[in-house]
């Protein structure tokens, strides 16, 4: 009944990877070297590609629209990466990793694709160790590890709080080395802004050259996209400014379907929004819940004293105090899964009990965990990220609890993939965090570069070579093909209206718009009836955007405005997405919280109707997308309610 | 495998530059502590023994050699590390302020090199060169001791030694850790008792070489 | 709180810059130097005016794509931060801040207070990695590090890459860059067979690329916003001696 082939080997659950690679296409070395593949991001997808992909024979072209490879956005994760590697000794194991990650994806990932990364993620570390990545060790020399939300074990890796910093590094170092032998032909400063298929099949990008403003067209035999997610859609974000769904969607609107766009990751943890300058959020690991104790007073009055100015912390007794997590989900206490932890703050502060200004922050606490184990330890255990926060607000955590409330910061939705991690486009394929494939409908913590490197160190090296060992004899296509130039004039003529446009409003105007209405509409909790508006509200932005944006400068220099503008230009398309596919999800699960299915504040799920991944075709700007549904089926695991108290 | 020129590395003119300097360095002990005996004062008596001794030693000599060719080498990459420092920033900031982030002297060991190398012309004139050439004219050694007695009755011949010794002092403030740093001996564990060191270095030998001046024309020695 | 800004403008690589006059009002001392800059890019692109273009990414001190050379110093006078980092309150009320780009000859500049750093990317390649491809690696634990090294290396790779070292040093040299990397691996048992040709080919590269030399002036380290530390040249230099003399 699925529409979509999503190729899932055949066997039992624990040995369809094994099964595929032992029966997988190869390709032989001598015509690796003919074949060239194009690698969009060089985050640690990306970089892992690129450099996994060369070391291989292919000849690699990747593309990054930062200064350098390294810059990409993965570098930013601060808290850690899991791996099934049981060194604790205390119970962990591939099946549980997998099962902690269904779950966690509130059932709503497939079961396989889990499987796969759970497997891997014993060689990820093993990989990372060997290029040099300086985990955190134990006294005795061995890895050390740390427990993470949506665990009961302890199996996560980590460099200080500079993790993603650490693991990016070695992937950047391996794919430099790379780049230093002539196997990768690295473009920084590009941004790709089309895909172009010749027969239905991926055959190359065109891609803008930053720098001069030229577009540039480059040939691929197959295109992988790491692009990174598409946070940024709601302006603010604990994403990089510069993170965007551009080549995505681009990919996107060329065939390739866009899968559960409404599984948004809203984080816990992070520094509370203070003004309307602002420009990004700034996320607090979620590491720091191992230690810290998130709380508000019990009473309102107490609250309104905090926010006012009256009462600080500590003049609140302990017992008029509200640890809401432990109060709730005494099982996983402060290290709830993060969907659960931010709607909970969420409540709390709609309830009045919020401690900050404008009402929406919590406390997350650090002072029994000093009292424990002293000042020292706990803060040789968060490395930077005690100086960091306390730089932002001007206030010491050691002495007064942190201030915390979620924002938006993953996204578990995207291109639709199957299990070769290839798009609805032959040759077309899309990693990390760009794709949907992994966390269902809510990541897990330390997951995230998990993905990323599981699928560029350890998949796609393996399934790419099942498609192009069928490409083998088909010639480097010359970029003057008519699919080529076609390509180019729709970007040139599509970057001509935008700069042509001289309106009144500037380009972060119709962000900033955009990102109230799907925060309003479709952050933490959705309705019928607000996304149905929010859907009107994003039609019209466009238009105006269209009609009346304001892009200083001109297309053939550097332009950051212009590069901004066709971001955007694509973030609201997407955003009306988002919103089409969340009033099509009539259930709540993980990330995506319909106010109208809910079980006392806990999201009810409706595994009858929506055990589906909802990957949708694109038709026409002004049109409705097409929905395709692919039916996820669980022989391995029981659909159950999750639960974590 | 690649060759390196270590010569013409950056780190090797470093390296260059931190070995002359502890040769240099060395030299300045010596030199100070037969200068020093001045203070035997015995009419310049211990100080002539050493003195004749270094003017008359063959190993000395060629040691003599050993030094010009270190100060040269230590001038010469001096040089070709200003001009290319220089060059690697062909446009200057507008507006800098680097004595926030560094010390004066660290950042002007050209310009101290370059006093202590005018210095140097016009102390080698004074007592080495004179020696030297009478020592080929006639076979005889000059009485150092009653050169400096005669030199240092100058107030300005004073004031201009003591002003080198304030640039010897500043060099070598930099310039005795740095070479440390340069040549990798660089530890945490020792770095403050070098770092102690070479401030008691650049304080006690400057401060001993302008003593001497000072002490003539004071009449302090006889 | 109200600055008069004195910012680098130039056009493109070729153009010839020169500093303009800026005065911004209202900008609240929680904003960031960023934020402070869109405020005012914000002005000028509602009056018409070509913005100033400046790198900036992550905007959490991470990604060390920012990189602007304020009130004289190298990220601004905040310490240990990066110029994403640092937040107006850093500033007094009325002053008057110079805003320019990192300067050094290898870092050329793209338009306005963008350069081109990507001679860091060439001295990577030549070096800053552990030769070891993908699915070669043994089991992680079958390698116990020493904790302390395992620190040690672990300060040394905290780096960002920014080139504040290089913008910050009379010298324009970048050894502190090129060290944090050949320091990591030098601490490491994994970067042990590749050590002395790491260090020779590293610093022939950065030597190509027209840094200038360390004279120890240890301005690097003081304003490099990830605390790197000069122990790291030293250790450089070390290696990069015994693989001079031993190489073949």
């Amino acid at each position: 009944m699925s529409e979509l082939n999503s190729k899932i080997p055949e066997g039992p659950l624990a040995e369809k990877w094994d099964n595929y690679k032992e029966h997988a296409k190869l390709v032989n070395p001598a015509n690796k070297r003919k074949l060239e593949v194009i690698v969009v991001g060089t985050g640690l997808a990306g970089a892992a590609a690129a450099a996994s992909l060369a070391e291989l024979g292919y000849q690699v072209k990747a593309f990054c629209f930062q200064d350098s490879p390294r810059r990409a956005h993965s570098i930013a994760a601060q808290g850690g990466i899991n791996a099934a590697k049981n060194y604790k000794n205390d119970g962990d194991s591939v099946f549980r990793l997998f099962y902690d990650t269904i779950k966690g994806g509130d059932f709503r990932a497939r079961e396989a694709n889990v499987y796969r990364l759970a497997t891997e993620s014993r060689n990820i570390i093993d990989q990372c160790v060997a290029q040099g990545v300086p985990f955190a060790r134990e006294y005795g020399g061995l890895l050390d590890n740390r427990s993470f939300g949506g665990s009961q074990v302890s199996r996560t890796f980590y460099a200080r709080g500079q993790t993603g910093q650490q693991l990016l590094l070695g992937a950047y170092g391996a794919l430099e080395r790379q780049i230093g032998l002539g196997n990768v032909k690295m473009y920084s400063r590009h941004e790709m802004v089309e895909v172009v298929t010749i027969e239905g099949k991926a055959r190359g990008i065109i891609a803008r050259n930053l720098i001069t403003g030229q577009l540039e067209r480059y040939f691929g035999h197959a295109v992988i996209l790491a692009s990174g997610g598409y946070g940024n859609v709601f302006f603010l974000s604990t994403n990089a400014m510069g993170s965007n769904v551009t080549a995505a969607w681009k990919a996107h609107k060329k065939g390739a379907y866009f899968a559960n766009p409404c599984y948004t990751q809203i984080h816990p943890t992070c520094i509370p929004v203070t003004g309307d300058y602002q420009s990004k959020l700034t996320l607090m690991s979620e590491s720091l819940r191992n230690d810290g104790r998130v709380w508000v007073p019990k009473t309102k009055e107490d609250a309104k004293a905090i926010r006012e100015g009256k009462k600080t912390a500590v003049d609140i007794k302990e017992e008029d105090r509200d640890y809401y997590l432990e109060r709730k989900y005494p099982s996983f206490g402060n290290l709830c899964p993060r969907d659960i932890a931010s709607r909970a703050a969420k409540e709390a502060c709609d309830d009045g009990r919020g401690i900050v200004p404008s009402g929406l922050g919590v406390f997350l606490d650090f002072a029994d965990a000093i009292k424990r184990l002293g000042v020292d330890v706990v803060k040789a255990r968060y490395g930077e990220l005690f100086p960091m926060y306390q730089n932002i607000t001007n206030e010491d955590p050691l002495k007064t609890p942190m201030k915390i409330y979620p924002a938006v910061h993953y996204t578990m939705g995207g291109l639709w993939v199957d299990y070769e991690l290839m798009t609805s486009v032959q040759g077309l394929y899309c990693l990390g965090e760009a794709n949907f494939s992994d966390h269902g409908a809510n990541r897990l913590g330390a997951s995230a570069l998990m993905q990323g490197l599981a699928d560029g160190y350890f998949v796609i090296p393996y399934t790419i070579g099942n498609y192009l060992s069928s490409e083998i004899f088909v010639k480097s296509i010359p970029t003057d093909h008519p699919a080529f130039v076609e390509a180019e004039k729709e970007a040139k003529e599509r970057a001509e209206k935008l700069i042509g446009t001289k309106g009144k409003k500037t380009v972060d105007d119709f962000h900033k718009e955009l990102g109230k209405i799907m925060w309003e509409y479709c952050g933490m909790a959705r309705t019928a009836e607000g996304l149905t508006h929010a859907r009107k509200l994003i039609q019209n932005l466009r238009k105006e955007f269209w009609s009346n944006v304001n892009i200083p400068g001109s297309l053939d220099e550097f332009n950051p405005e212009f590069d901004k503008a066709g971001r955007v230009a694509d973030f609201i398309e997407l955003g009306e997405l988002m919103v089409i596919d969340a009033l099509n999800r009539n259930e709540s699960c993980g990330g995506h919280f319909r106010t109208e299915y809910q079980d006392a504040g806990e999201a009810k799920r409706d595994d009858e109707k929506y055990a589906y991944v909802a990957a949708w075709e694109h038709k026409a700007v002004d049109a409705d997308p097409v929905l395709h549904k692919e039916e996820l089926v669980y022989e391995n695991i029981k659909l159950q309610v999750r639960s974590y108290k | 495998m690649q060759n390196s020129v270590l010569i013409k590395s950056s780190i090797g003119k470093k390296l260059i530059m931190g070995l002359t300097g502890l040769f240099l360095i060395f030299f300045l002990v010596v030199h100070a502590s037969i200068n020093g005996c001045i203070w035997f004062n015995d009419g310049g008596e211990t100080f002539l023994f050493y003195a004749h001794f270094m003017g008359t030693n063959f190993l000395v000599h060629i040691a003599e050699v050993g030094l010009f060719a270190g100060l040269i080498l230590h001038i010469v990459d001096g040089l070709l590390l200003w001009k290319q420092n220089r060059d690697a920033r062909p446009g200057k900031y507008a507006y800098s302020n680097p004595s926030a982030n560094s010390k004066w002297y660290s950042r002007s060991m050209g310009i101290l090199g370059t006093l202590i190398l005018f210095f140097l012309i016009v102390h080698l004139r004074n007592f080495w060169g004179p020696n030297r050439l009478n020592q080929i004219s006639t076979g005889e050694e000059l009485n150092l001791f009653q050169l400096m007695q005669e030199d240092f009755s100058n107030v300005w011949m004073v004031i201009f030694y003591v002003a080198a010794c304030f640039s010897l002092f500043w060099h070598l403030l930099h310039g005795f850790k740095s070479a440390f740093q340069s040549l990798g001996l660089n530890n945490v564990k020792y770095n403050k008792a070098i770092e102690i060191a070479g401030t008691a270095f650049a304080i006690i030998v400057p401060l001993v070489f302008a003593l001497m001046p000072i002490s003539f024309y004071f009449g302090w020695v006889k | 709180m109200k600055f008069n800004l004195k910012v680098w403008r130039q056009k493109n690589a070729k153009a010839q810059g020169k500093l303009v006059d800026y005065t911004i009002d209202n900008i609240n001392a929680d904003m960031s130097f960023l934020e402070m800059v869109d405020v005012l890019n914000d002005n000028l692109t509602r009056k018409g005016e070509d913005p100033i273009a400046f790198d900036h990414d992550c905007r959490e001190g991470i990604c060390g794509m920012c990189s602007m050379y304020i009130s004289g110093r190298a990220h601004g006078p905040h310490h240990a931060a990066t110029t994403c980092q640092l937040y107006m309150r850093s500033f007094k009320d009325g002053e008057t801040i110079y805003v320019e780009p990192f300067r050094a000859g290898a870092f050329p500049i793209i338009k306005d207070l963008v350069t081109d750093r990507s001679a860091f990317d060439r001295i990577i390649a030549k070096g800053g990695f552990v030769s070891v491809n993908t699915g070669q690696a043994q089991d992680a634990n079958n390698l116990p590090v020493d904790k302390a090294d395992a620190e040690k290396a672990m300060d040394a790779a905290a780096c960002i890459g920014c080139g504040a070292c290089v913008a910050a040093c009379p010298n324009s040299a970048a050894m502190l860059f090129v060290s944090a990397k050949i320091s990591q691996l030098a601490l490491l048992p994994q970067g042990a067979p590749e050590k002395n040709n790491r260090a020779i080919n590293m610093v022939n590269q950065m030597d190509e690329e027209g840094f200038g030399n360390c004279t120890n002036i240890g301005a690097c380290e003081a304003e490099c916003p990830k605390e790197i530390k000069l122990t790291n040249i030293a250790r450089m230099n070390r290696e990069y001696l015994v693989a001079s003399l031993i190489n073949e």
